[in-house]
């Protein structure tokens, strides 16, 4: 088995577990922000999507590369700013009576 | 040196995720993921590979003019639609950069490697279409019942094996390049053909899976680039998918192959033909109004029907109404309420109700037999008794909210039509059981009408 291969293999593992770990204690409340969220985390393949588009590896590669770009950055973006946009919706009973008071 | 800022990125991913968990950590964690994105991005750019950045810059401006306007316009009724759209787009970014790869590199690629890339594609271009499909049923572009067609899944078996099949080959034969848009096709066909056999009530699991190929799929991208990082994303993305249509199944006391293949929520018309007419109770707003009035405690029961007719404000509006009157009223939210996870919530706490007065089902259930009256406003089968006792009912075991064991129960409804799974409600039937017919919207707005009016004569 290649070295990098071995080492892609345990970091999935690893990260999967970690990923179970920490997913299972989200209370149900935010599951709508965690989808988001983890949507919004996803788009980290606009890293492989730049490197296609910018390396000047022919005109397949660009166009490919570019649209995979526009694609994970809407992604990206939208998936952060609707995040945000949930949770700051998401509000105690004491804070909301002070916000509330005349 | 961009190791470092991939390893930073990591870390940060993980954080964002943990401080997920609870309300009052959570921004926290949205602000730890952008940070973590702006690093792994940043990292990108100083690569030596890349050496135009033209490209990368009309890319970002592109997808900026399209994720911004989805995010901040969209209402936040319609946030089932958005994350299956961008489910699509992620899913779309991690098949497109795998098929380029294939293209440019697929000859030099080794066995495995071919086959997290064929991985990456399948996956990738699975999630685009089925993503779309669902889309369109959340969004009523398509119909939202199950469509099925005899011999389906023996045509979805084929289809899936002939996928699966030209993979295999194109790992051992990578030079058939003339079969890698044979393989394009049939992943493209066979999201659309999973997806559309699936109702709408059972969008929850669907999305949720959708999420977790979307991750896998990055994840297989990771493998055949040999970047960690994306591993890494990719796989905590997988195991958040997973985990939450796990959740789901339970919710609905089905397994993955049942929701899949199952076309469960078909109109069932056929057995139920005869209908025989039972009778049920009624009452108008201002009796219910005045029932609510006399009440201790309440407890709402939020369900699709409140999302389609946008009641959410009035529901909070009279939340304000009777907690003014010193009525103790709290939420049960079903995990499958609506048409994503957590769905309901954050429809309720755009309606600014406090997120400590939403209750789950395993912590409301015990309260039910003390509370004086239970409110159901467009939920149907998690309050039906018959999960609970009738063995021949397609939904027998599903965990449901016991609002039958409360005082009084009304129901506000818009006719007698059977729910999501097709079958008949017992609940509406029983002695203690009001029916509120009506739109829920205007219903509960005439319940604030009338409560307001109970305080001018007191």
């Amino acid at each position: 088995m290649p070295d990098n291969l071995e080492n892609g293999l345990f970091v999935f593992v690893l990260a999967t577990f970690v990923g179970f770990e920490v997913i299972r204690r989200v209370s149900p409340l935010l599951h709508t922000p965690l989808m988001s969220l983890t949507n919004a985390i996803s788009a980290i393949s606009i890293v492989g999507a730049m490197v296609l588009a910018g390396s000047n590896r022919g005109p397949l590669a660009t166009v490919l590369g570019t649209v995979a770009v526009a694609s994970a950055m809407a992604n990206v973006l939208g998936g952060f700013v609707i995040t945000d946009r949930m949770l700051k919706m998401f509000k105690p009973r004491t804070s909301l009576a002070e916000t509330r008071k005349p | 040196m961009i190791s470092l800022g991939y390893l930073a990125a990591s870390t940060l991913f993980i954080l964002a995720l943990k401080w997920l968990s609870h309300p009052t950590t959570a921004r926290r964690g949205v602000k730890a993921g952008e940070l973590g994105m702006l690093i792994a991005i940043v990292a990108t750019l100083a690569k030596a590979e890349i050496i135009n950045y033209q490209w990368i810059a009309v890319g970002f401006v592109v997808g900026a003019v399209i994720g911004l306007p989805l995010a901040i316009l969209m209402p936040m009724t319609a946030v089932p639609q958005r994350t299956a759209l961008s489910h699509a787009m992620g899913a779309l970014a991690a098949a497109l950069v795998g098929t380029a790869e294939f293209y440019e590199n697929g000859t030099h690629l080794s066995a495995f490697s071919m086959t997290a890339l064929t991985f990456e594609v399948l996956l990738g271009f699975l999630t685009v279409t089925g993503s779309l499909m669902a889309f369109g049923k959340l969004q009523d572009l398509l119909p939202g019942r199950p469509i099925i067609f005899r011999g389906q899944n023996l045509v979805n078996g084929a289809l899936f094996a002939a996928a699966a099949g030209t993979a295999v080959y194109l790992v051992v034969q990578p030079g058939a390049t003339a079969l890698f848009p044979v393989l394009i096709g049939l992943s493209l066909l066979f999201g659309v053909l999973l997806i559309i056999p699936i109702g709408g009530g059972d969008m929850p699991t669907v999305i949720s899976l959708l999420n977790s190929y979307a991750g896998l799929s990055a994840a297989a991208m990771g493998f055949v680039l040999n970047n960690k990082l994306l591993i890494i994303a990719g796989a905590l993305d997988g195991s958040s998918g997973f985990i939450l249509s796990v959740i789901m199944c339970k919710a609905m006391n089905r397994s993955f192959t049942n929701v899949l293949f199952g076309g469960f929520g078909q109109v069932k018309m056929a057995s139920s033909g005869e209908i025989e007419e039972r009778s049920v109770r009624r009452a108008s707003p201002e009796e219910a109004a005045a029932i609510l009035e006399m009440a201790r405690s309440v407890v709402i029961v939020p369900g699709y029907g409140m999302a389609v007719a946008q009641a959410q404000h009035r529901v909070r509006d009279l939340y304000d109404g009777l907690m003014r009157r010193g009525v103790d009223v709290k939420f049960a939210i079903h995990p499958v309420a609506g048409r994503m996870p957590g769905h309901m919530n954050v429809l309720l706490a755009e309606a600014d109700i406090p997120y400590d007065r939403l209750v789950e089902m395993d912590d409301i259930n015990p309260e039910f037999p003390q509370v004086d009256v239970v409110l159901v406003v467009g939920a149907n089968d998690v309050t039906n008794p018959a999960a609970r006792t009738d063995p021949s009912s397609p939904i027998y075991g599903m965990p449901i909210l016991d609002v039958d064991k409360a005082a009084t129960v009304m129901v506000i409804k818009r006719g007698m039509a059977p729910g999501f799974a097709g079958v008949e409600n017992e609940l509406y039937f029983m002695d203690k059981t009001t029916m509120l017919f009506g739109d829920a919207k205007a219903f509960v707005g005439d319940l604030v009408k009338e409560l307001s009016g109970i305080a001018a004569v007191a």
